[in-house]
């Protein structure tokens, strides 16, 4: 293999790596904030208990959120060299706000957040879980607006190769930057709903539930029922957003492969790019269409009409059903379940939730629905780039390192063991938490030397 | 001077000063990592403590120095980290293996916990090591003979030594009793291989590297310069003073250990600067041949002129929080 291929694998490895804890992180400070507030406002030491256990939670999946994080930032140097040349007047700027604006910030607040109670009043140290939640989404926002401008670029020229700004509004707030920020922190907040719902549905079902466990639950099932209708309305939106401004990412997407008008819509299939068609496809009639551009008789362009400029049509035609599949299945678990929350309403003046004990399981097993979606959504936006790296400007390959392939084999080798291992650690560790929810953490209100050492 | 040639030297003191609060500020605490072998387990739970709430915020400064090399010097960007490709991966790796064990060591079932520690230390190892070979083949301009292959390993063996000696001076400030002892045991330990591998490296620097000479030997930079090596000798016998005698420590004087490594690190860190400018790859590059274009550099540093004073100002206030002798991190 050549040292273009083995330089995305270990990219994709990397960011797909990294990816899972911002995704977790940028919502779940946000639910942290709400479980401190309602602790503030109605005394209830369940919420501060709750407010302790997903705090300890954060913390882990921030500590593997920056870790990662750093060897992204190394990446761009080692095996993109070329990336920073040509487009470093755009994607330094972006990049370096990000660290200035939103990195210091939360990395910093995250100390007191964590360890600062009884050092600081309660209302700094309110303070320092706002500017974290503040700081993971400002992250998001620059990182995005970087991604979106790769996609739907804005606001530049080319001289002598090299890309400049020309506007700068125009380059953050680039086409596709509203829909992909939305789409991105709605995911975030439907990953940890479902994470924290699937923690608590394994405590209830373990016995190791506590009054913190049905707060937090009954939080993340509301707020996920609310969240996921959004979430496809979204998802829309940015599907014409995209079926404008990278319609080959859209045809590898639906399988289409010639320019039709009023395109049926293949709900399965088997694409085969040498043949140009999609096998065994299940079709229904003028559906891409009115789905893609709200008009039945709308055409869409095929993917025949890109030669050599398309991206690998199977990974970003099923990735896109895989987040599509999952979108819809945690859509009718939200509702299910909160329709179960309102029917036992009247029994919820103790404060415990009450779910038939099925669908606790489906809830568990669902624990990180959100990794799945949120990776393969990940997968149909940057496959569906290639093969450029600046969407019909700049290609991948023009980019690429001058390292010998053997290198950058070893090293993607040693990163796959390193997290491979920690995935499986981190797992573990949540639901080793989750069974022992006072293992380390003090009891709320109570004397700190039980909390001994509870980093 | 034009601000078009202006605005790549604020962008290298930016660098050169995120990369001098990282090593001190990560340096102390890979040094504490370094150092956990040798303590019993409660020291360990201290130690690690003592370093809780900072070492998010302290590795946020690597970020910075890369980010800027990044953004602002994209041109040496790439030749830098395509040279250091292998160190980079290791401390990548070992960075990454030390922030988790610091998570994991006490989340994970107890049995686990000794495996964690164990990753702590390796994590740290890794990481200072690759940083002190990344710094050797920096100063050799990327010499891949024999001599150059010597002297980067040199420095992979003293860096770890000077985060030790850092990281017993923060414990000596940040813990007491028992530990603190022992933190003043190990600096005494450490103070003397630091100290000859600093002078080692100071006289071969000049000889990997002739350009050197000329920047320190003529006159009369000699006698200009010459502060700069007696300060760091009077920092050096002040570490000394304290470590001999316990007594010192006692009357509350312990935090001079801290101060004299980090000055150290201050002056060998403005030697170096001197001795490179203003190529940013020695012998190959300028800063300015690196830099991005003037209007984006603007930009930047817009953000930064902004951003910076703040980072700094809450970044002392989340010391001054947390300061004082290190308590068992709780969540309450």
């Amino acid at each position: 293999m050549d040292a273009l291929i083995l330089s995305r694998l270990q990219f994709a490895a990397n960011i797909s790596f990294h990816i899972l804890f911002p995704t977790i992180t940028i919502a779940m400070c946000w639910f942290l904030l709400f479980f401190r507030l309602r602790f503030i406002k109605t005394r209830d030491p369940a919420w501060e208990e709750a407010y302790y256990f997903w705090t300890k939670v954060f913390a882990l999946t921030f500590a593997l959120g920056v870790v990662s994080g750093i060897v992204m930032s190394f990446q761009f140097g080692t095996n993109w060299p070329g990336f920073m040349e040509k487009a470093g007047n755009i994607a330094g700027p972006l990049l370096g706000y990000e660290v200035l604006t939103a990195f210091f910030l939360e990395a910093s607040f995250l100390g007191i957040m964590l360890f600062g109670r009884g050092r600081v009043s309660e209302r700094v140290h309110l303070t320092a879980t706002f500017l974290v939640a503040l700081g993971t989404t400002m992250s998001a926002f620059w990182i995005l607006s970087l991604n979106s401008w790769l996609q739907t670029p804005a606001g530049y020229e080319i001289v002598n190769g090299q890309f400049h700004a020309t506007d700068w509004l125009a380059v953050v707030f680039n086409p596709s930057f509203p829909y992909r920020f939305a789409h991105k922190l709605l995911a975030s907040a439907l990953t940890a709903s479902f994470l924290i719902a699937g923690l608590c549905a394994w405590q209830l079902i373990k016995g190791s539930a506590t009054a913190g466990t049905h707060k937090a639950m009954r939080t993340a099932l509301v707020a996920a029922a609310i969240v996921i209708p959004i979430q496809f309305v979204a998802g829309d939106m940015h599907g014409l957003n995209t079926l404008e401004h990278q319609p080959a990412k859209i045809a590898a997407m639906e399988g289409i492969w010639h320019t039709e008008k009023g395109a049926p819509l293949t709900l399965f299939g088997i694409p085969d790019e040498k043949a140009g068609e999609t096998r065994y496809a299940i079709k229904v009639p003028k559906l891409a269409s009115l789905i893609l551009a709200h008009d039945a008789a709308a055409e869409i362009k095929g993917i025949n009409e890109f030669p050599g400029a398309h991206p690998p049509v199977a990974p970003v035609f099923w990735a896109f059903r895989v987040m599509v599949g999952m979108g819809s299945l945690m859509l009718a678990v939200a509702w299910f379940a909160a329709w179960q929350l309102w029917r036992k309403r009247r029994e919820l003046d103790d404060g415990k939730v009450r779910l038939p004990r099925p669908l606790l399981y489906v809830l568990a097993g669902m624990t990180f629905s959100g990794w799945v979606a949120t990776l393969s959504g990940w997968y149909v936006t940057e496959i569906g780039r290639q093969p450029f790296m600046v969407y019909g400007l700049l290609r991948t390959s023009e980019i690429a390192t001058h390292i010998a392939p053997p290198m950058i084999a070893l090293t993607l080798t040693a990163y796959l063991i390193v997290y491979g291992l920690l995935l499986v650690t981190y797992i573990g560790v949540l639901k080793y938490m989750a069974e022992n929810p006072f293992k380390h953490a003090p009891i709320p209100g109570g004397n700190a030397a039980l909390g001994k050492a509870g980093v | 001077m034009t601000w078009a040639q202006l605005l790549p030297l604020i962008f290298l003191a930016v660098m050169g000063l995120a990369l001098l609060a990282y090593v001190v500020l990560d340096g102390y605490d890979l040094g504490v990592g370094l150092l956990l072998p040798l303590a019993t387990e409660s020291q360990k739970d201290t130690m690690i403590a003592s370093i809780g709430p900072f070492w998010d915020a302290n590795e946020t400064w690597l970020v910075l120095g890369v980010g800027v090399l990044l953004v602002a010097f994209p041109f040496a960007h790439g030749l830098v980290l395509q040279a250091l490709y292998l160190p980079v991966a290791v401390m990548l790796i070992g960075l990454i293996l030390r922030g988790v064990a610091f998570d994991f060591r006490v989340k994970a079932p107890l049995q686990y916990k000794a495996f964690w520690n164990r990753a702590f230390f390796a994590g740290s190892l890794l990481a200072s090591s690759a940083q002190g070979w990344m710094l050797g083949s920096y100063i050799t301009g990327f010499e891949q003979g024999l001599l150059g292959l010597a002297f980067s390993l040199g420095i992979a063996i003293t860096l770890p030594a000077a985060y030790i000696l850092l990281g017993a001076g923060w414990l000596i400030m940040k813990t007491d009793g028992e530990l603190q002892a022992r933190a003043v045991h190990w600096a005494r330990r450490v103070l003397w291989p630091m100290g000859v591998a600093l002078v080692a490296i100071s006289a071969a620097t000049p000889l990997v590297n002739p350009a050197v000479v000329q920047k320190w030997f003529g006159v009369p930079e000699v006698f200009a310069l010459l502060p700069v090596p007696l300060t760091c000798a009077i920092a050096f016998f002040a570490v000394r003073w304290v470590v001999t005698h316990p007594e010192v420590v006692k009357a509350g004087y312990g935090w001079v250990v801290f101060v004299s490594t980090v000055l150290i690190f201050v002056l060998a860190f403005f030697g170096l600067s001197y001795s490179i400018y203003p190529d940013i790859v020695i012998g190959r590059m300028t800063v300015w041949e690196a830099a991005i274009g003037t209007e984006s550099l603007t930009v930047i540093f817009i953000g930064v002129a902004i951003t910076l004073p703040v980072i700094i100002v809450y970044t002392v206030f989340m010391y001054r929080v947390f300061w004082g002798k290190a308590r068992d991190l709780t969540y309450n």
